[in-house]
C-alpha cells in the first residue's frame, strides 16, 4: 500500500470531515496541537488577567471572589488541558509510531475517542463558567469543594472524563511499544522520547483511575452527600487529600517525563553526538516513575499526617533527585565536544536545563519537612512548580514543536525569529518568577488577591515578566503562522538527525514509510 | 484449551498490523492493561472501605445486618455461572459452533439481567427503609431506628454500600451492552476459529466484573 510520490498525511483526504474522523496518529496528532494551543491560549490569558490584579495592592480589575475563579480556571486549563496532553498525546502521538517504524498506533480508533473525551471533556468543565464559575482551585480540597454552590459539579465531571483521554492514549502507547516496534527495533534501540513516553504511559494508566474514583466520590458527596471526605457525617477531608496526590503527584512526572525525553532528543541531534548514558537516562525515567508513586504525602506535611509519615515521605521525596540529577548530567555530559548548533531548538533544551535545574533544587528545598512549614502555601511554592511546569514543559514543548516542525508540515521555521521567541519567554520567565522565590520566602501566601505594600514592588517586577512571556508565546505563535504560509521546503532531514522518523519523507506518507524499514543499530550513533 | 490453533489464517486485520495474530495478541494485551485501571479504579474504593471499617468496625457490623446475604450469595453464583458460560462461548466460537456460543451468550447476558433485577429489589428496600447514604441517612422502622441509636454514622456504612455496589453495577450493564453487541456479531458470523478477538476481550472484562462482586460480597453482606 506504498503512497504514490508527493502524496502524505496532510493532502491525502481533504475536508473538515476527513480531519474529524481520521484514524492517522499523526493527524489526531494535529488535532490535539490544535486544541491544545486553544487552551493554552485561554489559560494564558487567565495568567495574564492574574498578574494584572497583582500588579498592586488593592482590587485593580476584579473583586477577590472573581480572582478565586481566575485562579482556578488557570491551573485546571493549564494542569488538565495543557500540560498532560500537551507533550505525549500532540508531540508523542505524531512522532512515536514514526520512531518505531510502525505504521500506526495500537488502536486508532482508541486513539480518536481519546481526543473526544479530551474535548467533551472540557466542552463540560466550560459549561461551569454559565454557572458561576469554580472557585475551588485546581486541587477541589473538601470540605469547601463539597459545599460551593456553583459550577464546581461540572468542571468536576469535565476533569473525570478528561481523564479518561489520559488514560486511553497511556494504554495506547503501552500496547504500541510492546506490539508495533520495526523489525530490529529492541527495547535498547528505542529513542529516549519514547522511553520517556513509556514510562508516562505507565503512570497515566495506573494513577489516573484513582483521581477518576476521587471525582467519582467528590460527585456523590455534592449530589448524594455520602459524607465520606466530610467531617461532620464522620467522615475524613484528609483522605481526599490522599487520593487526590496519589494521582496529582504522578501526575506531575506525566508533565515533566516526556519534557525530558524531548530534550534528549534535541540535544543529541543539535550535539552531533552520541548520548552520553543511554542506558542510565532511559532507567531513570523508568526509576522516576517509580518512585513518584510514593512521594504523595509530601504535598500533606501541614495537613496533620504523622511525623513519621513526614519524614519518610521527605526522604522518599529527596530521591526522585538521584535519577533527575544522571538525566541532567548525562545530557550536560552530551553535549561537552559536541558540534553543538545554537538553533532555536537547542535553546529551548538548554532554557529546559537551566530553569529545570532551579525547578528541581528548590523542590529538595520543600522537601525538607521543617522548612516546608515554613514555605507551604507560599509564593516560593508556586515559583517551584512553574520553573518545573513552565521552564521545563512548555520550553521542551516549545523546542519539540520547532524541531519536529518540519516533519510534520514539510516546511522550516523561520530560526530568528523562534529564536526571538525564546529569548523573551527564558528572560520573561525569570523575570516573573524569580522574585516570587523571595516573595514566598519572606511569607507572601499564595491564592491570595490582595497583599500588603511591603511586597508591591517584587510584584510590579513579577507582572512586567509575566506579560513578556505572553508577547514571547505570540511570537512563536507568529513563527508558527508564518512557518505554515511562508517556511523553506524542508528535506527528510533537515537536522541530519539518526532517528527514524528523519529517515522518511517530510511530511511522512500514510503509513509513515514507503518501505518497512529494518533497524539495524541505535538511535544516536552519530560518532 | 490447548487442542485450538492459534492460526488465525486468512482473517482480514487492520492495517498497521504485520498479521491477524499479532492484532489478536496486542489486543488482548490492550484489554488487560484497561483490566489493570479498572483495578486500580475500585481500589479507591477499597482503601477506603479498609479505612472506615479499621475505624468504626462495631458500626460497619451492624450495617451490615441490613443486607440480606441470601439474595447476595445468590446474586454471587449467578455471576459465576455467567462467567462459566462467557468461558464456554468463547471456546465454543473457537470450534465454529455458532449455535452453542449463541447459547452460552444469552445464558451470559440473562445472568446479567437476573443479577440486577436482584440489585434493584436490595436497593428498592434498603430505600424504602430509609437505609440511605451519609446524610440523606434517615431510618424508618424499629430495627433500623435502634441501630441508627447506637451508631449515629450508620449512613457511612450505605455511602460505601452504595458507591461500591452501585459502581460495580455500572459495569454489570456496560459489560451486558458487550455481551450483546458480541451476540450481534455472532448472529452475523463473524466469530469462527479463525477470529474471535472480541469475544475473548468482553469475556476478560466480564470475569473481571464478577471478581470484583466475589470481594464486594463478603466484604458488605458478610462481616455482621
Amino acid at each position: 500500500m506504498a503512497s504514490a510520490p508527493g502524496v502524505n498525511y496532510l493532502n491525502e483526504k481533504s475536508g473538515l470531515w476527513s480531519w474529524l474522523t481520521t484514524l492517522d496518529h499523526k493527524r489526531i496528532g494535529i488535532l490535539y496541537m490544535i486544541s491544545v494551543m486553544i487552551f493554552f491560549a485561554i489559560g494564558g490569558a487567565f495568567a495574564m488577567l492574574i498578574r494584572y490584579e497583582l500588579f498592586a495592592p488593592g482590587s485593580q480589575l476584579v473583586d477577590g471572589a472573581t480572582y478565586n475563579r481566575y485562579m482556578t480556571f488557570h491551573g485546571a486549563i493549564m494542569v488538565f488541558m495543557v500540560i498532560i496532553p500537551g507533550i505525549p498525546a500532540f508531540l508523542g502521538n505524531f512522532i512515536m509510531p514514526i520512531m518505531l517504524g510502525a505504521k500506526d498506533v495500537a488502536f486508532p480508533r482508541v486513539n480518536l475517542m481519546s481526543w473526544y473525551c479530551l474535548m467533551i471533556g472540557a466542552t463540560v468543565a466550560f459549561i461551569s463558567l454559565f454557572y458561576n464559575g469554580v472557585d475551588t482551585g485546581w486541587t477541589f480540597y473538601t470540605p469547601y469543594s463539597i459545599t460551593t454552590k456553583n459550577g464546581t459539579t461540572w468542571m468536576v465531571v469535565g476533569a473525570f472524563i478528561i481523564g479518561f483521554s489520559s488514560i486511553l492514549t497511556g494504554l495506547n502507547f503501552i500496547a504500541t511499544v510492546h506490539k508495533l516496534r520495526a523489525p530490529g527495533m529492541s527495547f535498547w534501540r528505542m529513542p529516549l522520547f519514547v522511553w520517556s513516553l513509556y514510562s508516562t504511559a505507565i503512570l497515566q494508566v495506573l494513577a489516573t483511575p484513582v483521581l477518576a474514583i476521587t471525582l467519582v466520590l467528590l460527585l456523590m458527596e455534592r449530589l448524594m452527600l455520602v459524607g465520606i471526605f466530610d467531617p461532620a457525617l464522620g467522615g475524613d477531608p484528609v483522605l481526599f487529600q490522599h487520593f487526590f496526590w496519589f494521582y496529582s503527584h504522578p501526575a506531575v512526572y506525566i508533565m515533566i517525563l516526556p519534557a525530558m525525553g524531548v530534550v534528549s532528543e534535541l540535544i543529541a541531534t543539535y550535539s552531533q553526538k552520541t548520548i552520553f548514558g543511554y542506558k542510565a537516562i532511559a532507567l531513570s525515567s523508568v526509576g522516576i516513575a517509580a518512585v513518584s508513586f510514593f512521594v504523595w504525602g509530601h504535598h500533606m506535611f501541614v495537613s496533620g499526617q504523622s511525623e513519621v509519615a513526614g519524614v519518610v515521605f521527605s526522604f522518599i521525596t529527596m530521591l526522585v533527585g538521584v535519577p533527575t540529577a544522571i538525566k541532567v548530567f548525562n545530557w550536560t555530559a552530551t553535549l561537552y565536544k559536541g558540534s553543538v548548533k545554537f538553533d532555536a531548538p537547542l535553546l529551548y533544551a538548554l532554557g529546559f536545563l537551566f530553569l529545570f535545574t532551579i525547578g528541581g533544587v528548590t523542590g529538595i528545598i520543600l522537601a525538607v519537612v521543617g522548612v516546608d512549614v515554613h514555605f507551604h502555601d507560599t509564593y516560593f511554592v508556586v515559583a517551584h512548580f512553574h520553573y518545573v511546569m513552565v521552564g521545563g514543559t512548555l520550553m521542551a514543548i516549545m523546542g519539540g514543536i520547532f524541531y519536529w516542525f518540519p516533519k510534520m508540515f514539510g516546511r522550516l521555521v523561520h530560526d530568528g525569529m523562534a529564536r526571538l521567541s525564546f529569548v523573551l519567554i527564558f528572560a520573561g520567565f525569570n523575570v516573573t518568577f524569580f522574585p516570587q522565590f523571595i516573595l514566598g520566602a519572606n511569607g507572601m501566601p499564595r491564592r491570595y488577591f490582595d497583599y500588603i505594600p511591603a511586597y508591591e514592588s517584587l510584584n510590579k517586577i513579577s507582572s512586567i515578566g509575566a506579560w513578556t512571556i505572553g508577547i514571547g508565546f505570540l511570537v512563536g505563535l507568529f513563527v508558527i503562522i508564518h512557518g505554515l504560509l511562508r517556511g523553506e521546503k524542508a528535506g527528510p532531514n533537515p537536522w541530519n538527525s539518526r532517528t527514524l522518523e528523519w529517515q522518511t519523507p517530510s511530511p511522512p506518507p500514510h503509513e509513515n514509510f514507503i518501505t518497512q524499514p529494518v533497524v539495524t543499530a541505535g538511535p544516536y550513533e552519530y560518532r | 484449551m490447548s487442542t485450538v490453533s492459534t492460526n488465525h489464517g486468512e482473517h482480514h486485520h487492520a492495517h498497521h498490523f504485520d498479521s491477524a495474530e499479532a492484532e489478536y495478541e496486542a489486543s488482548k494485551f490492550g484489554t488487560w492493561t484497561f483490566l489493570v485501571t479498572e483495578i486500580l479504579m475500585f481500589g479507591g474504593l477499597f482503601v477506603g472501605y479498609i479505612i472506615f471499617h479499621q475505624k468504626f468496625p462495631e458500626m460497619f457490623h451492624a450495617g451490615s445486618k441490613f443486607l440480606d446475604w441470601k439474595l447476595g450469595a445468590f446474586n454471587t453464583v449467578v455471576l459465576l455461572i455467567s462467567s462459566l458460560t462467557m468461558a464456554l462461548s468463547i471456546y465454543y466460537a473457537q470450534h465454529n459452533d455458532k449455535a452453542k456460543t449463541l447459547f452460552n451468550l444469552y445464558v451470559t447476558l440473562i445472568c446479567g439481567g437476573i443479577f440486577m433485577v436482584v440489585k434493584y429489589f436490595e436497593y428498592t428496600h434498603k430505600i424504602h427503609m430509609g437505609l440511605l447514604p451519609g446524610a440523606l441517612f434517615n431510618p424508618q422502622g424499629a430495627e433500623a431506628e435502634a441501630a441508627f441509636a447506637a451508631y449515629s454514622n450508620l449512613g457511612m456504612y450505605f455511602s460505601f454500600y452504595f458507591t461500591m455496589t452501585g459502581l460495580h453495577g455500572s459495569h454489570v450493564l456496560v459489560g451486558m451492552g458487550l455481551i450483546a453487541w458480541c451476540i450481534v456479531r455472532t448472529h452475523r458470523g463473524e466469530f469462527s476459529s479463525k477470529y474471535w478477538t472480541p469475544l475473548e476481550c468482553v469475556g476478560l472484562f466480564w470475569h473481571l466484573v464478577d471478581l470484583i462482586w466475589i470481594y464486594l460480597f463478603p466484604l458488605l453482606y458478610l462481616i455482621g
